[in-house]
């Protein structure tokens, strides 16, 4: 809109973007100590990245022995959840400006901590066993399941219909969820709220015909009436999905099926 | 990005806990499962609808419960007098009645089986290892039942010329 004035230009190029953060990292080698710890990072950094561009500085410029998951870096593999300030979140999804506050005395920013998802084995720094949570996934069937003649065209449904599942298929399958989940901590044989989003997403799905196998997958001892409804999976969830709604849903499609 | 990085933590990944670390890349440390992993011994998953029916169970009875409850504290606390009337002639007059009868025996019923499943749950959630989840689970059925059993048995079998 106005014309950019030469002086007010070099006043924002004098002025550093970068502020100082510490991140306190959760370190465990296994080949070294049967104990994790934690180490502190301090480092200069724009704070309109995000906590990935942190750990990559860390990675490649202080010490690269920092093991972490990541894959696309933009929100849609999933590789990179973690536990940051202690909420499950994607560590390419959120902004150091977001989780950084200031000392109120010093001005001096506070550590940011950073460690792996809970109720996972930690097998180096940030990185898990994921198997147990894919274990759960498989177990719900998480594919399409029909019976009679393939159709030669695309199989239709109506746009209502599609609308029914649309938040579930949102699932990146970043364990963010199911790690924030208190009854999955305690107990990993619960099937934990990813795995039962995945099977709302194929059991409102007006073009797949194993809902009533998976619903008889989740209506056991170990399915969704683990649930205790603290909403810790709706508040990780990266993508914003309802998560505890669909476990809603499921237990009322299993008491509507019965009575 | 900024080159001006430190680290403020200790130069090496992660320094042994105390002098010389006994684990290396041959003897890793054994890493700590998660509890209650489930692994390939796990038993098979039962089909049946018992948590369905308790978790059922646990939403209406609650809802009658705090009828029942509420009436009952306001009748033997708060009404008519209140808690100071309350004696064996009170009880046994209460009981005359067929009607308070069966409220107390709803009551009685419904609250124990209420409270039972609810410490089931919380046993189910926190009790980590098998053999606890046993000894306590046969703690709280036995406790459950005794009192139930206790409970019913005066309710029909009282008699107010006890004396």
């Amino acid at each position: 809109m106005a014309t950019p004035l030469l002086d007010k230009v070099e006043d924002e190029a004098a002025a550093s973007p970068y502020i100082t953060v510490t991140l306190r990292i959760r370190r465990f080698n296994p080949e070294i100590s049967d104990e994790a710890r934690w180490e502190d990072f301090s480092i200069e950094i724009d704070p309109k990245e995000r906590v990935l561009d942190a750990l990559h500085k860390i990675k490649w410029d202080v010490d690269g022995s920092l093991t972490f998951r990541r894959s696309c870096a933009h929100g849609i593999c999933g590789s990179d959840a973690m536990r940051i300030n202690g909420k499950n979140r994607l560590a390419c999804k959120t902004l150091i400006k977001d989780i950084t506050s200031f000392d109120r005395k010093t001005g001096a920013t506070k550590p940011i901590t950073v460690e792996a998802i809970k109720g996972l084995t930690v097998l180096k720094d940030l990185v898990v066993d994921m198997e147990p949570f894919f274990q759960a996934y498989r177990d719900v069937m998480p594919f399409l399941v029909t019976t009679g003649n393939e159709p030669t065209r695309e199989r239709l449904q109506s746009a209502e219909d599609r609308e029914r599942f649309d938040d579930t298929t949102k699932c990146i399958l970043c364990a963010a969820c199911t790690s924030s989940c208190p009854v999955f901590w305690n107990d990993g044989q619960y099937f934990g709220p990813a795995a039962i989003v995945n099977a709302h997403r194929f059991i409102f799905d007006s073009r797949d015909e194993a809902g009533e196998q998976r619903l008889e997958i989740l209506n056991d001892k170990d399915g969704v009436w683990r649930c205790r409804t603290t909403f810790n999976c709706t508040d990780a969830c990266p993508r914003g999905i309802e998560v505890t709604k669909a476990i809603q849903e499921v237990k009322r499609a299993l008491i509507t099926r019965r009575f | 990005m900024s080159a001006d990085t430190t680290a403020t933590g200790s130069t090496a990944a992660i320094s042994p806990v105390e002098s010389v670390s006994v684990f290396d890349v041959d003897h890793p440390a054994p890493l700590i499962e998660p509890p209650r992993k489930r692994t390939a011994k796990t038993p098979k998953a039962t089909r049946g609808n018992f948590e369905m029916a308790a978790w059922l169970f646990m939403r209406l009875s609650g809802v009658v419960l705090v009828v029942l409850v509420i009436g009952h504290l306001l009748i033997q606390l708060v009404l008519d007098g209140g808690v100071a009337r309350i004696g064996f002639a009170f009880v046994a007059g209460r009981w005359a009645s067929p009607w308070w009868q069966t409220w107390d025996l709803l009551m009685l019923w419904l609250a124990m089986l209420h409270g039972g499943n609810g410490m089931r749950t919380i046993i189910n959630d926190y009790a980590e290892r098998a053999n606890t989840r046993l000894w306590l689970k046969g703690l709280l059925y036995t406790a459950t039942v005794f009192t139930i059993l206790l409970g019913t048995l005066v309710i029909f079998t009282f008699d107010p010329n006890i004396r």
